[in-house]
């Protein structure tokens, strides 16, 4: 138990602040400066690095040419744009839909136990490392299957962004200011369509920030792809196959004992960089405008 | 005439006792009074928009209403004044079951709003009869014409030339039309609050409901605003039942035919309100509202 007000009060210094407490309050700013630095340098550091490596490789031709056998030169990365994209772009449909129902579900009915144990699920499942998850989705699916496919990595990758979506819905969808809800059901409107048609639009901006950023974090996974999807040296924009992606290209190239490959990896690194910054931009413009 | 309730208690006052009754207040026309037929059938042609009976209401252990028993006339305004806390808010949502969202909360009495036992009516039917307006201005963040149309949709209504023509009517009634028909696909959330609060009564008018509670429905407003609504609630009151819980009490002796006067859950005293302001026949009354113009 904390102490009742009173004796809260009484504990305080009087006077100004002493010169005990004045050094202190040297001491945390300095703190805090350092651990915003100690944040901010590497941060700085890795674009740099980033930028400085990858650039010498940037080219059109990067965007739009397909990968060149060992020993010939140029060649880009066009299939693993793409395959990002698409794997981006479906695993989001995917994680979207399952992800803002259960946090809707969760901010509207979630009371009883069942409710509980479906958040204490997305926690848990928050803190799976995403190579596990790579595991189950390649089990569950690709075994399924019987082959790697682009729909088993679009499925891990969803899987890695429920936690995330599943919370941020919940939050959202419970700032929805009371009153909005009030006036829906005093206007005799039923629950779910106090939800569909009142809740649901005034959260969907805080929902599709969220849902972003958890691309752009699922963009840049790596382990789970490899288990699931694959990669793919040959153009493919099929569900049920293989599929080239960023990571996974640049995990290869990285590892290959070829300076060019190499150089590509580091120009892969920078535009997928690229990629997921010029999503948030827009994103962030995009909530600017509907806020 | 009316049945007066029976329940008045004398409720423990925390209040100054105060002395000399001024008497400032310049009341309204006293309203006709209701032509009441004792014995009518509940359905047919009911003599009271509202009537509650015997209505206690308990949120968990805590009562807030006290056994509670008044009528409202059909097309009469009826304001609900007393201190804050003292359960206006709670009464005026028992009428059409806004109770319901909270959870713990229990009711005994009879409550009957537009012909409908409100217990076992279907909510969704009693609210259509019964609109409300709240404190603070809450029209969607959607367009004007959105706001108004919302309880149309609900109905089913998708016609395009019907929702336009009610969403007009309805705008026209709440004296809002003219300051917005250029605008009607703009965000209602850029309108001023006063207009705001004229658009809430638009959409609440707009499923032709049979009474209409207001709560505080000027408090967040400014004077213009607020004289904009009144003017209002005095127009609406040719078609409408109106029930307004104000603290305001000028505000009770300009739009109200009758005023209850509500003390820690208890119906203390309803009359009309020239009478209810000018010789109220119960002290703590007279304290009250003597106490907020002394
Ligand atoms: N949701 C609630 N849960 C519990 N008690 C409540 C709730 N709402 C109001 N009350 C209590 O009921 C009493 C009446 O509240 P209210 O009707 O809001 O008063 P008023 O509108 O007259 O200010 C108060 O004592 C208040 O604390
Ligand atoms: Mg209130």
């Amino acid at each position: 138990m904390s102490p009742a007000p009173r004796d809260r009060l009484a504990a305080l210094p009087r006077g100004g602040p002493g010169l005990a407490r004045r050094a202190w309050n040297a001491l945390v700013l300095a703190g805090c400066g350092a651990g915003l630095a100690l944040v901010l340098l590497p941060m700085i550091m890795l674009v740099a690095h980033i930028v400085a490596r990858g650039l010498p490789g940037l080219s059109l031709a990067f965007f739009v040419s397909m990968p060149k056998p060992v020993g010939e030169p140029g060649g880009g990365m066009a299939n693993a744009i793409v395959g990002t994209m698409i794997l981006v772009g479906a695993c989001g449909l995917i994680a979207v839909r399952v992800g803002g129902g259960t946090g809707l579900y969760l901010a509207e009915y979630g009371r009883g136990p069942f409710a509980g144990a479906v958040r204490y699920a997305a926690e848990l499942l928050a803190g799976v490392p995403s190579i596990v998850v790579g595991v189950a989705a390649y089990g569950l699916v690709v075994l399924t299957i019987g082959h790697f496919s682009a729909i088993a990595g679009a499925i891990a990758l969803a899987i890695l962004m429920l936690p995330t979506i599943v919370r941020s819905t919940e939050e959202v969808v419970r700032l929805v200011p009371r009153s909005y809800r009030e006036a829906a059901l005093a206007l005799g409107a039923p629950r779910w369509r106090v939800v569909q048609s009142v809740v649901l639009p005034a959260a969907s901006a805080g929902i599709v920030t969220a849902s972003m950023l958890a691309l752009a974090r699922a963009a840049g996974e790596t382990a789970p792809l490899l288990l699931t999807a694959l990669g793919n040296r040959f153009w493919s924009v099929a569900l049920d196959q293989p599929i080239a992606s960023l990571p996974v290209m640049i995990f290869d190239y990285a590892r290959a004992p070829y300076s060019d490959w190499n150089q590509q990896a580091w120009t892969g690194a920078l535009v997928l960089l690229l990629l997921v910054t010029a999503v948030s931009a827009m994103l962030r413009l995009a909530v600017r405008r509907i806020g | 005439m009316k049945p007066r309730a029976g329940w008045m208690s004398l409720a423990t006052q925390t209040r100054p006792p105060s002395v000399a009754p001024a008497r400032g207040e310049s009341a309204p026309p006293p309203p006709a009074p209701a032509a009441s037929a004792p014995g009518a059938p509940p359905v047919a042609e009911a003599p009271d928009a509202i009537s509650v009976r015997d209505f206690s209401l308990f949120y968990g252990a805590h009562p807030a209403l006290k056994h509670i028993g008044f009528d409202v006339p059909a097309h009469s305004v009826t304001a609900i004044i007393g201190p804050s806390g003292c359960g206006k808010s709670t009464l005026l949502r028992s009428f059409n079951r806004m109770n319901d969202l909270i959870a713990g909360v229990r009711t005994e009495g009879e409550v009957r709003v537009a012909g409908l036992d409100v217990r076992s009516a279907d909510v969704v039917e009693l609210r259509r009869r019964v609109g409300m307006v709240f404190q603070r201005p809450n029209p969607f963040p959607k367009s004007i014409f959105d706001n108004v149309a919302f309880g149309l949709r609900l109905l089913g209504i998708r016609d395009r030339a019907e929702l336009e023509a009610r969403v007009e009517q309805s705008l026209l009634r709440a004296a809002l039309w003219n300051e917005v028909r250029d605008r009607l696909n703009r965000s209602a959330l850029q309108l001023s609050g006063g207009q705001q609060q004229r658009l809430c009564i638009a959409r609440c008018l707009a499923v032709e409901p049979e009474v209409i509670l207001m709560d505080e429905p000027a408090s967040a407003l400014d004077p213009t605003a607020t004289a904009r609504i009144e003017e209002l609630v005095l127009d609406l009151k040719r078609a409408y039942t109106i029930v307004v819980v104000t603290h305001n009490m000028q505000q009770a002796a300009r739009i109200s035919d009758r005023t209850a006067f509500l003390l820690d859950g208890e119906l203390i005293e309803i009359d009309e309100t020239p009478r209810l302001f000018t010789s109220p026949s119960r002290k703590l009354t007279e304290d009250y509202i003597t106490g907020r113009f002394g």
